[in-house]
């Protein structure tokens, strides 16, 4: 395979970034949706704005926009929005809503004696983890873990689901950065919502400008320098 | 109102606004000009301006109208009141439900909708200023607004009309020439896949006109392609220069 | 028939706490003070085909108004007057909450507000608009149409029309043959005449706090809102109170006190606009670049 473009270049959907040299693997069409690629003919072909990932001889597209779409165990943030005999419905920020069964949050669960409503109600936040999905029936999620369960404090603030990665970072390298930076306590669903909490509001303010940096210069190379700067600007007179 | 017809195709071959015959309009794009929308697209081919906004893939309402193996696409071309001459009722016409209609199905053959099922993926196109080929307009602009919300797909479609005036086939034909002319021919055209996906003819044409029409059309809409990447590479790039 | 909103979104219940929290404090949540507008861009003409045309962004919210002005006939009871028609159309494009279709009632009741608010003070001169008496006048028709909805519609709509009515003309008349008027649109001499002008100002209401210009998070936590419009002179031109919840009646007073401060600073704006035109005309694809 001949690959035509370079690593972290802005590629659009249509573009042909690969060329397929081996004539046997040449095929009708065939969609890598995972990768953002499909080849076509001998063309490898990208499917949405994103940047080029080159990894030794093989390539494919980290898109730079789009919903976010349910993986098992992905760790979430969602609204309850509306609520059943024996669950709740949860808007992930995704096309799917995600149910959250009434047995995960209370134990000896009782349908006749207990009203969910007294344990979660419309308009709360819920960490929780996805526990089974596959596009055919809506994502299961589950609060049983560290770190799950209904949000009681700090602030929730939106994101592009697709710059989620950058936020964490490489082995979760921004991240770590932003929590040692500020202190704060930070979670990131991969839906696109995060929770903060931080002792000082100057510090929380300063975490949702770094945040809000990083979702819009994703594309950017050396952002986690960039940011790490940033930070030492902004705190170094609230924190010392 | 009525009035004579005016000289299409001047003397010294040019065509009333001073263009040659395969000659475009000036063209402006832009991306992300929206807060609300997933998606949003700015598009101008000389008078004719187009606003396109993309809300999805979300949840289908009602829910009823949901498919289970793939995404549904709702698509509606709209003018606005004050786009043309005389105020066009804002109650959808005949020719805006026909439209929505090619410009849907153009979409539909570009978009990976199989990989959505049970949701669906909104286009919502208005048409601020008519001056002439806003069909095509509104598909090159529910193209870079679909790419700006991330929705999958196999490649952009660049609209453009080719048109039959004094006997002379011309590029991206406006709205005196519409009018005036003989024959009207919009094309939806995705280049990397090499694919046709919208195609119209209003009027009369050889044979061989036609193929002449279509290749004219295809080198137009080529030309459209390429600023529409642009478009959508520069959205990046400002980014980049802001420091 | 008029229904509770079913299809409201949810705010969360920590935002709607933190909105809460904020405003003891004396913040809003996007920082504002409590008498203060998000920044107001006006553009002026911004479709030439019109004969009149304007787009306001305020804060996120874009509001585009397009003025047709043709040939009709007067309302019998008026024979000696033209026509002012305001319509809002609040397009699928500018929110996930609204779908395709006719008008709804908040469409219907934004275009009410702001057509009372020009009638009542006589803000157009309609008496102007005849071409032969009883017979044939011209019809302004004054479409609100709205691009991108992030709360208080009604100012923005306002501010919009009273700027797309003050760069309408009038196209010229060819002939008139009997009951025939034959006009030309390319060519537009006269402007559209204006008596005064009006601009509203919104003010949400939550607990013991007025908010001017709610955006769309704080319109969702609202116990009310109440929209003011003023002429130039100061006078009340047309008053809506909207939302759930009454207004405590001691409130009325300061509340109209506040608007009126308010829409001051708004005349001000307009009048900046409107006699340095060529400073606000922009042309769309310009508007959408710096936007974007």
């Amino acid at each position: 395979m001949k690959i035509l473009v370079a690593n972290r270049q802005i590629v659009r959907p249509g573009d042909v970034i690969a060329i397929i040299e081996d004539k046997k693997a040449v095929v009708e069409e065939r969609y890598f949706p995972d990768k953002h690629i499909y080849i076509r003919g001998n063309r490898v072909m990208t499917d949405v704005v994103g940047l080029a990932s080159i990894n030794d001889n093989d390539v494919q597209v980290i898109p730079l926009e789009g919903k976010y779409i349910p993986r098992v165990d992905d760790v979430v943030i969602g609204m309850v929005v509306s609520i059943g005999i024996t669950n709740w419905i949860l808007d992930i920020n995704s096309p799917y809503p995600a149910v959250l069964n009434a047995n995960e949050v209370i134990e000896n669960f009782n349908p006749i004696t207990m009203n969910l409503r007294d344990y979660l109600d419309i308009g709360d936040y819920v960490i929780a983890k996805i526990t089974a999905f596959d596009r055919t029936r809506d994502p299961v999620l589950t609060v049983k873990g560290r770190g799950l369960g209904k949000i009681t404090e700090g602030t929730v603030i939106e994101v592009k689901a697709s710059r989620i990665p950058r936020i964490i970072g490489k082995k979760g390298s921004m991240l770590n950065l932003l929590t040692q930076k500020t202190g704060c306590s930070i979670i990131v669903g991969q839906n696109g919502l995060i929770w903060l909490r931080c002792s000082d509001e100057n510090v929380l303010d300063v975490l949702i400008r770094a945040i809000r940096r990083i979702e819009a210069r994703s594309h950017v190379r050396g952002l986690t320098e960039e940011i790490r700067m940033f930070l030492d600007k902004n705190l170094g007179k609230t924190s010392g | 109102m009525m009035h004579e017809k005016p000289v299409l195709i001047r003397e010294d071959g040019l065509r009333h606004d001073g263009r040659r015959p395969d000659e475009l309009r000036p063209i402006k794009m832009e991306v992300g000009v929206l807060s609300n929308a997933d998606g949003s697209a700015y598009v101008e081919f000389g008078g004719t301006k187009v606003l396109a906004a993309v809300y999805g893939p979300r949840e289908v309402h009602p829910r009823h109208l949901a498919l289970p193996d793939r995404a549904l696409l709702r698509c509606r071309y709209h003018m606005a009141p004050f786009s043309t001459m005389d105020r066009k009722s804002p109650a959808p016409s005949r020719r805006e439900i026909e439209l929505s209609k090619v410009i849907r199905e153009a979409l539909e053959s570009l978009i990976f909708v199989d990989l959505y099922p049970r949701t669906s993926i909104d286009i919502f196109i208005e048409v601020l200023q008519a001056d002439g080929g806003t069909r095509t307009t509104g598909l090159t602009a529910a193209s870079l607004a679909l790419a700006d919300a991330g929705i999958p797909m196999r490649d952009l479609a660049a609209g453009v009309a080719v048109g039959k005036i004094d006997g002379v086939l011309v590029l991206d034909i406006d709205e005196v020439e519409d009018e005036y002319g003989e024959a009207d021919m919009p094309i939806g055209y995705a280049p990397s896949i090499d694919e046709i996906v919208l195609l119209q003819l209003n009027g009369v044409l050889s044979l061989d006109e036609f193929r002449q029409a279509l290749e004219l059309a295809k080198k137009g809409a080529t030309m459209i392609y390429k600023m529409m990447k642009e478009t959508l590479h520069n959205k990046y790039l400002r980014i980049l220069s802001e420091e | 028939m008029s229904l509770t909103p079913t299809k409201q979104p949810i705010i969360p219940r920590i935002k709607r706490e933190t909105i809460r929290k904020l405003l003891a404090r004396g913040e809003r949540i996007d920082g504002r003070r409590f008498d203060e507008y998000r920044p107001i861009k006006a553009y002026l003409n911004p479709i030439p085909k019109a004969e009149g045309s304007a787009l306001v962004r305020l804060g996120n919210t874009i509001v585009m108004t397009g003025v047709k002005i043709e040939v009709g006939t007067p309302f019998p009871d008026r024979p000696e007057e033209g026509v002012l028609q305001v319509n809002a159309e609040f397009v699928p494009l500018a929110s996930p909450t609204f779908e395709p279709g006719p008008p709804d009632e908040f469409a219907i009741e934004a275009a009410r507000v702001v057509d009372r608010n020009l009638r009542e003070p006589r803000a157009v001169r309609l008496e102007d608009l005849v071409i032969i008496p009883g017979k044939k006048v011209w019809i302004v028709f004054n479409d609100i149409y709205l691009l991108d909805h992030d709360g208080n519609i009604i100012d923005a709509g306002m501010l919009s029309t009273m700027l797309a009515l003050n760069t309408a003309r009038i196209p010229s008349i060819v002939s008139i043959e009997g009951d025939n008027v034959v006009v030309d649109k390319r060519n537009k001499d006269k402007k559209l005449g204006i008596n005064l002008n009006v601009v509203t100002v919104s003010i949400g209401i939550i607990n013991d706090y007025l908010l001017v210009d709610p955006g769309l998070e704080e319109e969702l936590v609202l116990d009310g809102k109440i929209t003011i419009g003023f002429d130039e002179k100061g006078r009340i031109t047309g008053i809506q109170r909207t939302g759930m919840h009454g207004i405590p009646s001691n409130m009325i007073d300061n509340i109209i006190s506040l608007a009126s401060r308010k829409a001051a600073e708004l005349h001000s704006y307009l009048r900046e606009v409107l006699n340095n035109p060529t400073t606000y005309s922009k042309t769309l694809a310009e508007i959408m670049k710096s936007e974007g």
